[in-house]
């Protein structure tokens, strides 16, 4: 039977890791490659780096990072943010990540989802949909959920699912942040509308959160930052109580 | 010994480098080419593949000499190969993904969607799943039966002679995930990103 995935997500600026693991044997609390690697000794089932870096004549750092990474993990690897074209997900895929999540470029340039998923194949292409509750429907925020572009989130996911994406990484910016739980009608309204794997975001605070995402919310994965970096779960406390509750996952 | 990962431009195969890299350390020569000459003194093969079953023939195709050579050191000389993914795919007669594609013909039968029920499971087929261990397959030493593996595809293999299927696993049904035919090894999942379970695997490959 296939199972739910844990995916721990890292935000990575200018290389180094911003928002993460607080834990006091650390070598450098800062490296990405470190706190990787640690995750997925610790039975993560994916790992994501999310480059925020914001100058551009940084933006390369995040190379290097997922270089070094991809030659200590050996479970799959998806980097996001920033990520612009064609090339730029070349380049990623060559220093080793297994997958690119798009955001504002999928929403700015539908074609660079098509593009990009008959070039490297479907597998390696996650389109990232950051969206806010309007009314009684979602719409698609940009630029790291700073610009309101009203689309429909529901229909923007079918639009990508027959755009190529493998799957979809649904983020509530309501929720982000809030550890209040998943906006779970987003993520059943997604997940029902399309038949590719999605994965839910934004919002857990507690371990009810993530078994929610699944049995509710009808996600295919969960990722979450917070709860696993301070120290208040580990990954695999999170899946011992998934099990717990029924829920297949790997341990 | 020296074992060659084919690179024919069939998409991403850092992670395939990376993690036979990372298994054999020093003691064993990993080299990462299309070149005809090295793939022919190769000890061991590995043929990786992503992205749909017509991509990677057409790319297998693209370079000049590279399908006889293969066929030569599979077939002809029974060299050990392996292929990993769309890799094990291609070992059919006929691929249907885009379009009707000729394969490798190695092992007799034919890539198909998976049957996804009507929508009732979703594809591609993403993530962990168990395999179950159907045959005493020289690549699963010391690999437990129900181990977790990691997969992502929408097409499976569906060999006509049943003996050559080596694990199945469990998705709407029973999708085969690994066969052994004499010399020729395949995987449906990917051991390169199967943490230390899918190591043990290339492990054993690079010591056949």
């Amino acid at each position: 039977m296939l199972k739910n995935r844990i995916i721990p997500c890292l935000d990575v600026k200018n290389g180094r890791v911003v928002k993460g693991i607080n834990f006091v044997d650390l070598q450098d609390a800062g490296d990405p490659v470190e706190q990787a690697k640690i995750y997925s000794d610790g039975g993560a089932d994916e790992i994501c780096f999310l480059d925020i870096t914001a100058s551009n004549e940084n933006r390369d750092t995040i190379y290097d990072v997922v270089e070094k990474t991809s030659k200590k993990c050996f479970v799959p690897l998806t980097v996001g943010g920033g990520v612009r074209s064609v090339e730029d997900i070349n380049k990623l895929l060559n220093c080793g990540a297994d997958k690119v999540s798009i955001n504002t470029a999928a929403v700015q340039n539908p074609e660079v989802v098509v593009e990009s998923s008959k070039k490297f194949g479907s597998q390696c292409i996650v389109v990232a949909i950051d969206a806010k509750k309007s009314g009684d429907k979602w719409e698609i925020f940009t630029h790291g959920g700073r610009n309101n572009t009203d689309i429909d989130a529901i229909e923007f996911a079918k639009k990508m699912e027959d755009s190529g994406a493998g799957e979809l990484l649904v983020t509530s910016m309501d929720r982000d942040g809030t550890q209040v739980g998943y906006d779970i009608d987003l993520m059943y309204k997604i997940s029902s509308k399309v038949n590719i794997p999605i994965i839910a975001s934004g919002g857990v605070g507690n371990l009810d959160h993530l078994v929610d995402g699944i049995k509710l919310g009808n996600a295919s994965a969960l990722l979450a930052a917070s709860i696993f970096h301070y120290g208040k779960h580990s990954v695999k406390e999170a899946k011992e109580y998934l099990d717990s509750k029924g829920i297949p996952v790997r341990i | 010994m020296n074992v060659t990962i084919v690179d024919y431009n069939s998409g991403n195969i850092s992670s395939v480098i990376n993690s036979f890299k990372e298994v054999a350390k020093d003691k064993v020569n990993i080299k990462v080419t299309s070149d005809l000459k090295r793939i022919k003194s190769s000890d061991k093969v590995v043929l990786p593949g992503q992205g749909s079953f017509k991509s990677c023939v057409d790319a297998l195709i693209n370079i000049n000499g590279l399908v006889d050579t293969l066929n030569e050191f599979a077939i002809n000389n029974k060299k050990p190969l392996l292929g990993i993914c769309v890799g094990l795919q291609m070992f059919a007669d006929i691929g249907y993904e885009e379009i009707e594609t000729k394969g490798l013909g190695w092992i007799s039968g034919k890539v198909s969607k998976i049957d996804n029920q009507k929508g009732k499971f979703k594809l591609p087929h993403i993530g962990w799943n168990e395999i179950n261990i159907t045959k005493d397959s020289k690549i699963f030493k010391d690999i437990e039966n129900k181990s977790h593996m990691y997969f992502v595809h929408s097409y499976e293999f569906v060999p006509e002679d049943k003996n050559v299927i080596s694990a199945t696993t469990d998705y709407s049904s029973n999708i085969v995930c690994s066969v052994e035919k004499e010399n020729i090894f395949g995987t449906q999942f990917h051991p390169e990103k199967s943490d230390k379970i899918g190591l043990k695997i290339i492990d054993n490959f690079i010591n056949l």
